[in-house]
């Protein structure tokens, strides 16, 4: 007691100043700019012009904007399919690895080292992978007596080329699962065969069910970062391709401010982004109440 | 045991598979890399030039020095292209250099800052701690495109776009990210350590340097090597702020060996991939285990 009135007093202000550049920091290059961005939303400016307050001018033209609708239309789509997808290989892979597999730890390493490449590297390396006419999965695409389609630029798999790319940086996830599955007791499963559970059963109502959090950890940080898909296809599909099918949100976001020097609609576009964010986490976290097990919620 | 027996190899062979399609896209970037443009579309799903032997040959011409003109298999005359190191339109060096600075600007800011700040949030107790440090978690879901217009302008009215500036002065003040990580780390340091230092009379900063930092080496470094990754693979951040080439980092100044030639000559395109990959793929080698284990206790602990 004593020691916590002695520690009261002046720690607070030395505590404060060891956390002071993340304090600036946060103001600065976080807290400030999303504040002004709100502010500026509400106005119309460029380089040249300081902004003009014009009220919800951009509110009318955003709700009338059809760019707007495809690109959310394209974002959203993309994280529904793209989440659950890279979601499920990557728990296959990792449970897959958990086996204790021979070379375990070389698959991993495999499976993971694509996460680290440049994405401009990625993009790259991609587009010519997905080359219509010499590209290596057409080419193995024929050898299986298969006309493989024009990926990049034919409109109906413009989407479906960037969904596939995105199951090759699945390797980040599939790590936390795989030490989230080591954690898993032994003896839960030990019990379950006792029980005469089958492998289906152990992996529903064991496996699962204990790796919850991490499913959880990772599903909201691919929610996070799929609504924010810019470079691969900034890169690989300037202006999202015939139709602009692959056309994202932040590539919008960002064609509108650095392109087209409409800054004040950016800011709301950011501003958007921002909301449908952090109300999916919001809905996830909700949602996740149902599913998600915390072996300390007991304690 | 003959059935689990059975099982473990399929899937062995199964995860053998899948992890070679993993690889196989990098193993067509560098065998790409190393043809001859002639051989580029003609030599079909091999990963090898048509005259394997020639391979040094290639490698020499597409990464270094270039390739006068030459004579095709049809017998015309076609015009040469420069080697992705020496071309005249596009620096490569340049680009590393540029890279290199604020990598290393970058990489000590991050991680001291991120330190500092760590150990504010663990081992002084002070009121308010807990709470602020829940604010620095939960901000960490900010994403970057909803800053990014604002702190152009704020840059901007310093005077800092078309400098370095913007790419590494952000780092010295920390990121919650890695104050989180660091902070983990930090608490498993018993505090009994550093209140028998300070009834020694030790100051917090020599608590920090002598006690803390000497004890964390591991999680420092693992600090520096998720922010060199992410410093040596940043595209937005240079699309944003550089606007001549000449200070390109290489992430992007990768593009420029795509718009110089109207149709992309692809193996000198691969050769550049392979030279910015290439580094990442050996800082990867070198730190495997450190680099996953720590992926994947952030993961956990998050």
């Amino acid at each position: 007691m004593i020691r916590r009135t002695r520690h009261a007093g002046g720690t607070t202000w030395t505590g404060l100043a060891w956390i002071s550049p993340w304090l600036i920091g946060f103001t600065c290059f976080t807290l400030v700019p999303v504040g002004l961005s709100a502010y500026l939303s509400f106005c119309q400016f460029n380089a040249l012009r300081p902004p003009v307050f014009t009220g919800t001018e951009n509110l009318r033209t955003l709700l009338h904007d059809p760019l707007f609708a495809k690109v959310l239309w394209n974002t959203a789509i993309y994280a529904l399919v793209a989440l659950p997808l890279g979601t499920v290989l990557a728990l296959f892979y990792a449970i897959l690895l958990n086996m204790r597999l021979p070379g375990q730890v070389l698959w991993r390493a495999m499976i993971f080292l694509p996460t680290l490449v440049p994405l401009v590297a990625v993009a790259m390396v991609w587009q010519w992978m997905f080359n219509g006419r010499f590209g290596l999965i057409n080419q193995a695409l024929a050898h299986l007596g298969i006309d493989g389609p024009n990926w990049l630029s034919d409109p109906n798999w413009t989407m479906a080329s960037m969904v596939v790319l995105s199951m090759w940086a699945v390797g980040h996830a599939m790590v936390v699962y795989l030490a989230g599955l080591q954690e898993v007791p032994r003896a839960l499963y030990e019990a379950a065969e006792l029980d005469g559970a089958t492998a289906t059963q152990r992996l529903m109502m064991v496996t699962l069910p204990m790796i919850s959090p991490t499913i959880f950890y990772n599903v909201i940080v691919g929610i996070i970062v799929s609504w924010q898909i810019f470079v691969v296809p900034y890169v690989m599909i300037p202006g999202g391709g015939p139709g602009r099918n692959a056309y994202f949100y932040t590539m919008y976001l960002y064609d509108t401010a650095f392109v087209n020097h409409r800054f004040g609609y950016a800011c709301l576009l950011s501003w958007v982004q921002l909301v449908i964010i952090l109300a999916l986490t919001a809905l996830a976290a909700r949602v996740s109440r149902t599913w998600v097990h915390y072996r300390g919620a007991e304690r | 045991m003959r059935r689990s027996t059975l099982s473990r190899a399929v899937a062995t062979a199964v995860v053998s598979v899948i992890s070679l399609c993993y690889l196989l896209p990098l193993a067509w970037m560098i065998g790409t890399s190393l043809k001859p443009q002639e051989d580029v579309s003609t030599t079909g799903l091999s990963l090898l030039p048509e005259h394997p032997a020639r391979i040094g040959q290639y490698a020499y011409e597409n990464y270094y020095a270039g390739r006068p003109t030459f004579v095709d298999d049809a017998g015309i005359e076609r015009a040469g292209y420069e080697g992705v190191l020496t071309s005249e339109n596009v620096h490569f060096v340049v680009f590393l250099r540029n890279t290199v600075i604020i990598l290393v600007l970058s990489v000590v800011g991050m991680t001291l800052s991120s330190a500092v700040c760590a150990y504010g949030f663990s081992k002084i107790r002070w009121r308010g701690r807990n709470v602020l440090f829940l604010v620095a978690v939960a901000t960490m879901m900010i994403p970057f495109p909803a800053v990014m217009i604002p702190t152009y302008f704020i840059f901007k009215h310093l005077g800092w776009i078309g400098t370095f500036r913007p790419l590494w002065v952000p780092a010295w003040f920390g990121n919650a990210f890695n104050i989180f990580l660091l902070r983990q780390f930090f608490l498993q340091i018993p505090d009994d350590l550093c209140e028998a230092a300070r009834l020694d009379g030790m100051s917090h900063w020599a608590i920090f340097w002598r006690i803390i930092v000497p004890l964390s080496k591991p999680a420092l470094l693992l600090v520096a090597l998720f922010h060199s990754i992410f410093v040596w693979n940043d595209f937005i951040g240079p699309l944003i702020y550089l606007n001549h080439q000449d200070q390109f980092t290489l992430a992007l100044g990768l593009q420029c060996y795509q718009a110089q030639h109207g149709g992309t000559p692809w193996n000198l395109l691969m050769a550049a991939c392979t030279l910015v990959t290439g580094p990442i793929l050996l800082l990867f080698i070198l730190t495997q285990r450190t680099l996953i284990d720590g992926i994947a206790t952030t993961g956990l602990k998050g």
